[in-house]
């Protein structure tokens, strides 16, 4: 399964702007998208409450990961949000 | 009723009845049989707090419609559905049902801490919605008595923030830290807030109360004095807008106010210059340090924006608790007490050479007063080794930050090989006090107004007086009005704040004279403890 590791580029972590940003960019791919960070089981990134739930912090590196039709560019749309500063 | 003391997070003071929120529903501790349609019914009741939370974003805008936006989509959210159902399919009503859900979905939050932790209230305030919607009692809020009043609650939740209209004076609740919504959404308001209240809910609604903001101190009043009190804190906050220019006592001796920033979109034309120039924003998420080049323009946009103000930049602080992955320090126990700050240079001694290379370069093209400080110092060596390197690199000044205690005891040794110092009032309280900075249980010990605390600041003052070098202060407690006129009366010869702080910071040094502010200082340093501190300068 494609899957790739991103650094947390959201100085505050993954709350608040970012966190939300993170879930709506994962509701808009055509496929599930699951996030996981250090030994923490991977999660839906559709959820809000799991996404915050990683407690994941800005510099953290996290792994996303996808199957099926459209899965890369799934990833590197998520890849693009998940290491811009959303909080800048 | 005796006088309540709890943390002034929000500063000012006015005075008026006070109302408490609209409690939140309580299930019947009888569960009773759950229906054929529990599932249905705990989905529309979801449904229904996700739409209204939406609906109720796009009434307010900012980080208020944000934090909505954000609630709704927990209420939305398919984990929360799942949880939901599981807890159905084994016999509970719809209600119990979402209250089991969220309950166990909080205590993830807590363990996290911090600011995650806080997110506990954001999924509160939705259960309360969805079970109040189920049991059709009235929606918890904020009450509405046709007359400004104090509100006072447990703790507010973003909705009931983003729903406060301009009949509320002051906000006074139960729990809550410097970092809570309700001390974020006051601050930016301009409301007085105190936190930490315990005995708030047990005032009667309607009872006048005087808040103080500053202090942290709620007390009886009759009507009459609500009245006069709620006049003079309009008038203090008229005059505390009519001053401007630059910081001065009474008596005209200078403490100039300067702005802690992370970049140029920060920096407000108030303010005689840069006291703290975070430079972290350029490192966060990056697999390598940024090049030279790179970071000399993003220095060289701020000293652009200050004109020909001074700027004092902050070398890169990070450690394990602020990791960057291309420093490639190890996981550690206690990373308060780590490699962070300057003693990252021990480990990658190259990023701070190539900060400084790069900050030397973007100083020398622009026309502002460019001061370099190095965080978390511990010995007068590190800060001889460190100015070196910034000579070496061709800045005029260097200087460091005190923030462990060592420092601040040993600050004329180290004074003697730096030009100036800064104080970090956040760390050193931490460091002083043995406290976690992030653990709000032990909010009352980070009290910026503990006399030991003080102590080491004057020790700092007093040093920097006999040197004849600047000794300045760009932590949080810089911005309190009160104390910015106690540590001008120790001789701290600069303030940092955030923008918002300085106008009442501007005015609380106009109306004192320096001898007033060394009288201040004195009764805080001789006090016993945080709160004696407090009120003996507020009332001095």
């Amino acid at each position: 399964m494609p899957a790739r590791e991103v650094v947390v580029g959201s100085r505050i972590g993954l709350h608040g702007r970012p966190a939300a940003i993170v879930v709506k960019t994962a509701q808009a791919q055509p496929v599930t998208v699951r996030i996981s960070i250090a030994e923490k089981p991977p999660v839906d990134a559709r959820s809000i409450i799991a996404v915050l739930a990683l407690g994941a912090h800005g510099g953290d590196t996290v792994t996303i990961s996808a199957d099926g039709d459209g899965a890369d560019a799934a990833l590197d749309a998520m890849a693009e949000v998940l290491a811009k500063d959303l909080d800048a | 009723m005796p006088d309540m003391t709890g943390l002034g997070v929000s500063p000012g003071r006015t005075a008026g009845p006070v109302h408490a929120m609209g409690s939140p529903p309580r299930l019947p501790a009888e569960v009773p049989v759950a229906g054929p349609d529990e599932r249905e019914r705990a989905t529309a009741a979801l449904a229904f707090v996700a739409s209204s939370l939406e609906e109720l974003s796009t009434t307010v805008d900012g980080t208020a419609a944000e934090v909505l936006a954000t609630q709704a989509m927990m209420a939305a959210d398919p984990t929360l559905a799942d949880a939901v159902a599981a807890r159905i399919a084994d016999g509970r009503p719809a209600a119990w049902a979402i209250t089991d859900a969220i309950g166990e979905q909080q205590e993830t939050f807590k363990a996290l801490g911090g600011y995650f932790a806080e997110r506990a209230a954001d999924l509160a305030d939705l259960r309360d919605r969805a079970v109040a919607w189920l049991l059709d009692v009235p929606m918890p809020g904020l009450p509405r008595p046709g007359v400004p009043f104090v509100l006072a609650a447990d703790d507010l939740s973003p909705a009931d923030t983003a729903l406060l209209d301009s009949s509320v004076l002051a906000i006074v609740t139960r729990r809550g830290g410097p970092t809570s919504h309700t001390a974020i959404l006051a601050r930016s308001r301009g409301l007085p807030a105190v936190v930490s209240c315990a005995g708030i809910l047990d005032v009667p609604d309607g009872t006048p109360l005087s808040v103080d903001g500053t202090t942290g101190v709620v007390a009886q009043v009759t009507a009459l004095e609500a009245m006069e009190i709620r006049e003079a804190g309009l008038a203090d906050r008229a005059r505390d807008a009519a001053i401007t220019g630059p910081g001065r006592t009474a008596d005209g001796e200078s403490v100039p106010l300067l702005l802690n920033v992370g970049g140029a979109a920060d920096l407000a034309d108030d303010g005689e210059g840069v006291g703290l120039f975070r430079t972290e924003f350029l490192f966060l998420g990056r697999t390598a340090a940024p090049p030279v080049a790179e970071q000399e323009s993003a220095y060289r946009a701020l000293f652009e924006a200050a004109g020909g103000r001074k700027v004092v930049l902050r070398t890169l602080d990070a450690g394990a608790d602020k990791p960057l992955p291309f420093l490639g320090l190890a996981d550690e126990e206690n990373p308060a007490l780590g490699i962070r700050g300057l003693r990252t240079a021990r480990v990658r001694p190259a990023v701070l050479t190539e900060q400084l290379e790069a900050v030397s370069r973007a100083a020398t093209a622009t026309d502002a007063d460019v001061w370099v400080m190095a965080p978390m110092v511990a010995t007068a060596a590190e800060a001889a080794e460190f100015a070196s390197l910034v000579h070496q690199a061709g800045l005029r000044t260097a200087g460091v930050m005190i923030e462990v205690p060592a420092a601040a005891l040993h600050a004329r040794q180290i004074l003697a090989s730096v030009d100036f110092v800064s104080i970090g009032t956040n760390d050193l309280s931490q460091y002083t006090m043995a406290a976690d900075r992030m653990n709000g249980e032990l909010a009352d010990l980070l009290d910026p107004w503990q006399p030991a605390v003080l102590q080491l600041v004057a020790t700092v003052a007093a040093a920097g007086r006999d040197l004849n070098k600047p000794v300045g202060i760009c932590g949080e407690a810089a911005g309190d009005p009160l104390l910015a006129c106690v540590f001008a009366g120790m001789g701290i010869t600069t303030l940092s704040m955030s923008a918002p702080s300085l106008p009442p910071v501007r005015a609380a040094l106009a109306s004192h004279t320096m001898a007033d502010c060394r009288r201040l200082a004195e009764l805080a340093l001789n006090a016993t403890d945080a709160p004696t501190a407090r009120k003996a300068v507020a009332g001095g």
